[in-house]
């Protein structure tokens, strides 16, 4: 193929422009996480990365602290990512991974209700909105009414 | 400075003795922590932790740990890989941010052990967010550190001051039966979760305990036992 557009990745540009900001969905079920993505990147469109990180790696409900940095360090592409998790040990999983976040890309994890709070931030995302906004653009949800 | 009236070793040896006989307690217990979390939780606190610590013995098994904090970090490391359930993050970074405040010793003293409880303890509530009274882990181990710390700061003897620390545990696990939850899963019940006892608190007595009566066992095998005071202590 010969190249007559910019290449993404020549050697002589300093760093690769950030995409946009990434998330990260952590449930105790892998089921919810990634059915939760798969509705989230269906409703944003393909340029959010959007990482479940549900269950156990060895298969059964429950959240793994490794999981979950795996998909953030997937889910980054240069401008950071949000965190949603659903329930208590899946919060604490994340707050414990943000506490020793040495090494990781820069991560918010958002007080928000899983599903509407992923739709929210991953609309934002994909708006090109930065990391503080994309989390409060998650916390936003909360106050979603239904009826 | 009072010279300790202990003559146990608080070193690598008996840091790794104490997780084994904490590990063996929790699995002795498994079907007892996993019902009382059926009660009020998702009935697999037992199962979690049991898993947790099974992983905690392989790695310790595996590993050539050479100082207390290495066993501590050890085992807050795996427990927070394998438990999946909340006590993983709990316990884990209870023990270790105890290992932190180990640092390099090779052998810890009373006091030393009674900081390094009071930092785990320092971990839970910030990771938890509980308070006291909130029917959690916390419950029973705020008030064991605590006695721990004030036997410590009494000058007491090891043994004693474990009792102590054994004691309040129970003592704080015990009172979180009339308690409402206001954390975790439990907390979904409201007052219906009163009357059962939090098993976070059950397991963390179960610990303490390990912690006991692994210094009693070194007491008792230990190679200096020279004056054994038999049959003093008629309440």
């Amino acid at each position: 193929m010969t190249v007559t557009e910019q290449p993404r990745h020549l050697e002589s540009r300093p760093a690769p422009a950030p995409g946009p900001v990434g998330m990260v969905l952590v449930s105790h079920s892998a089921l919810i996480a990634e059915g939760t993505a798969e509705l989230v990147r269906q409703l944003a469109g393909g340029e959010v990365a959007v990482q479940p990180a549900g269950g156990l790696p060895e298969g059964g409900l429950g959240t793994s602290i490794e999981l979950v940095e795996q998909a953030v360090r997937t889910a980054d592409r240069g401008a950071g990512v949000v965190i949603l998790a659903d329930l208590g040990s899946a919060v604490l999983t994340v707050k414990l991974l943000l506490d020793d976040a040495a090494g990781l890309p820069a991560v918010l994890i958002a007080d928000a209700p899983l599903v509407e709070g992923a739709v929210s931030a991953a609309v934002a995302a994909s708006s090109g909105a930065d990391l503080e906004a994309v989390r409060a653009a998650a916390e936003e949800a909360r106050a979603f009414r239904k009826l | 400075m009072t010279t300790p009236r202990h003559s146990t070793i608080l070193d690598t040896a008996f840091f790794t003795a104490w997780i084994t006989r904490a590990a063996e307690a929790v699995e002795a217990d498994r079907a007892r922590l996993s019902d009382l979390d059926a009660a009020i939780g998702d009935g697999d606190h037992g199962t979690n932790l049991d898993r947790g610590f099974a992983g905690v013995l392989r790695v310790l098994d595996s590993t050539d740990a050479r100082t207390p904090a290495n066993v501590l970090a050890l085992t807050g490391t795996t427990l927070i890989s394998k438990v999946g359930g909340a006590s993983g993050p709990l316990y884990g970074s209870a023990f270790r941010r105890a290992a932190n405040i180990l640092g390099e010793a090779e052998q810890v003293d009373l006091p030393g052990l009674a900081a390094a409880l009071e930092a785990a303890l320092a971990a839970v509530r910030k990771l938890g967010a509980a308070r006291d009274g909130d029917k959690t882990m916390v419950d029973a181990l705020a008030p064991a550190v605590a006695a721990l710390g004030a036997a410590a700061a009494d000058g007491a003897a090891l043994l004693d001051a474990l009792d102590a620390m054994v004691d309040a545990a129970n003592a704080g696990a015990e009172a979180t039966i009339p308690m409402q939850a206001s954390k975790g899963r439990a907390s979904y019940l409201g007052p219906r979760s009163i009357g059962h006892l939090d098993p976070g608190a059950a397991s963390t007595v179960l610990i303490l305990t390990a912690l006991r009566d692994t210094a009693a066992a070194a007491a008792r095998s230990g190679p200096d036992v020279e004056k054994e005071p038999d049959g003093d202590d008629g309440d």
